[in-house]
């Protein structure tokens, strides 16, 4: 059976199909891109999956198990994490904190216990903080630790929302437009961390992007997204070179171009 | 005379705080405003009452009974029917809670009848003289359970792994799904200890005032004390209360007396022409 599949996914708002008999389907250890122009359905198929919308029809199988049939809170104890497009962090909160939070449920201990601050609850407290300091480290984010979110800059809280998905342990990672809003450089960095998420923590990622140059430098497979439907997927450069990607991108001949 | 004065205003204030803390806490998790919180006050004074005077339990018991029937109270109430509003406009959620409260005054009207009732007084007449300054035993009670309730509040929130899901799910619920923290469970919670606050703030007030099923409309003062320190901050919400009742008590004595019920909107008006975001208040921005 495969690792994730996603078969005949249909979600309508309205009258406006938004997805349209979508089937994908992921290996483990892939990073599977999903490409398309603005409104295609991509971040409407990833909202699907972590379960902020609810599809009217198809199936959502990780790991043989329905996703469709678990409540939002119960995706991330499935192994799936994510990020936004536009961030969803803990302004009002620490880089730290904002981590640790990835750490929640993990914790099984009853207030009784914190009162006390019994050895287990200590025990365990110093498991989340040294996975925290891990990936502070393996982020490059020792010099925002104690920075309060709403003072850093968009790259640097998308790489700390990075980090708080990376904190939940996850098997399965989905970035929405993981490089939007970054700079060139900071672009490079996620390229690079991208790889090293994949090689050295085995997670396998699922990817929204725009930037081309991108996808084809970190994807192992492409589906190609128009209006809710799929045009084309599989190889990186057997997508890029389709030509209803090129038409979806460009538009006709006469068309208007993005 | 003047000391005096602040003494009984303090503890008036507690208890406008208390009720403040009420309305904050559901207003920071769920964005509702809870227009019933007066009324969840009236009921915990009123079931206190009963286990007083008709089940004959001692104070502290009955505090104790009192706050945890709200408590479930409380729950049932986000379980039954706030959860099945989840989703629809905030407006029609502070709406039902404006229906709430006249329904609970008018089944505690039915229950309770609609007489003037006289909690049992538990230090009696007794007093503590502080220098020149009389102070009644209930005022020193009132202090002291506010704080201690405040304190166990306050390390709830801040160290305590639920605290802490639902200081985040006020701050983000999106995010707070996708780390795993059960909204809905925080939800539930919130609410209940939003009742429980109110509980303890209805016993309290009890003595000073008196039991009636329109006791609730204390909560439209408890309203500016939580708008004054800037809604949705419980250091806000405490610091609101004790302001709008030390100064009512006070323009009660020095100004003439119809001053005395206006003067929290007064004080409410004046701070949010220099502060509109509240003493505590912080302007949240969102990127969209």
């Amino acid at each position: 059976m495969a690792y994730f599949k996603i078969t005949d996914l249909t979600k309508r708002f309205g009258g406006v199909l938004a997805l349209e008999g979508v089937d994908m389907e992921v290996e483990k250890g892939q990073v599977y891109a999903i490409i398309g122009p603005n409104g295609a359905g991509k971040t409407t198929l990833f909202n699907c999956v972590s379960r902020v919308y609810s599809p009217d029809e198809g199936a959502i199988l990780f790991k043989d198990k329905d996703l469709l049939k678990l409540r939002p809170h119960q995706i991330a104890r499935q192994g799936i994490a994510r990020t936004f497009q536009n961030i969803e962090l803990f302004t009002n909160a620490t880089v730290l904190d904002n981590i640790f939070l990835g750490r929640y449920m993990y914790k099984k201990s009853s207030v009784l216990s914190e009162a006390f601050f019994t050895p287990w609850v200590k025990d365990q407290e110093l498991k989340a903080r040294r996975k925290v300091e891990e990936i502070i480290d393996f982020l490059d984010l020792q010099a925002y630790r104690d920075e309060r979110i709403s003072s850093l800059s968009f790259g640097i809280q998308k790489i700390v929302e990075l980090g708080r998905a990376l904190a939940l342990d996850p098997e399965l990672l989905l970035l929405d437009e993981p490089s939007s809003g970054l700079n060139p450089e900071e672009s490079q960095d996620l390229c690079f961390w991208i790889e090293d998420i994949k090689e050295d923590l085995g997670i396998t990622i699922m990817l929204v992007e725009h930037d081309m140059r991108f996808v084809m430098q970190v994807s192992d497979a492409i589906t190609a997204l128009d209006f809710g439907r799929v045009i084309a997927q599989g190889h990186p450069r057997e997508v890029q070179g389709d030509p209803e990607v090129i038409k979806a991108y460009l538009g006709e001949e006469n068309g208007a171009t993005p | 005379m003047f000391l005096q004065q602040i003494a009984s205003g303090l503890a008036l204030g507690c208890v406008y705080a208390l009720i403040a803390l009420g309305f904050v806490l559901i207003y920071k998790a769920t964005e509702v405003v809870n227009f019933a919180q007066g009324e969840f006050m009236m009921l915990g004074a009123f079931v206190a009452l009963s286990l007083m005077t008709g089940a004959k339990l001692p104070f502290f018991l009955t505090i104790f009974l009192a706050v945890m029937i709200m408590g479930v109270f409380g729950m049932v109430l986000e379980r039954m029917v706030m959860r099945r509003l989840v989703g629809e406009p905030i407006f029609a959620l502070v709406m039902f809670t404006i229906g709430l409260s006249i329904f609970l005054r008018s089944i505690a009207g039915m229950v309770w009848s609609t007489d003037t009732f006289k909690f049992p007084t538990v230090f009696g007449k007794s007093f503590t003289q502080i220098g020149s300054v009389t102070i009644s035993s209930m005022d020193i009670l009132v202090v002291s359970i506010t704080a201690a309730l405040v304190i166990i509040l306050y390390l709830f929130f801040k160290f305590t792994d639920i605290g802490i899901a639902m200081e985040a799910t006020s701050q983000n619920q999106f995010a707070s799904f996708l780390m795993g923290i059960s909204v809905e469970r925080v939800f539930n919670l919130i609410w209940a200890i939003s009742a429980m606050v109110a509980a303890v703030a209805g016993i309290l007030l009890a003595p000073i005032l008196f039991i009636h099923k329109d006791m609730g409309f204390i909560g439209l003062k408890a309203f500016p004390a939580a708008v004054l320190g800037g809604f949705g901050s419980i250091p806000g919400a405490i610091v609101g209360g004790l302001i709008i009742g030390l100064s009512e008590n006070l323009a009660g004595v020095f100004l003439p007396a119809w001053v005395k019920d206006v003067f929290a909107y007064i004080i409410l008006i004046a701070v949010l022409m220099v502060r509109p975001e509240g003493i505590f208040g912080i302007q949240e921005k969102k990127r969209v």
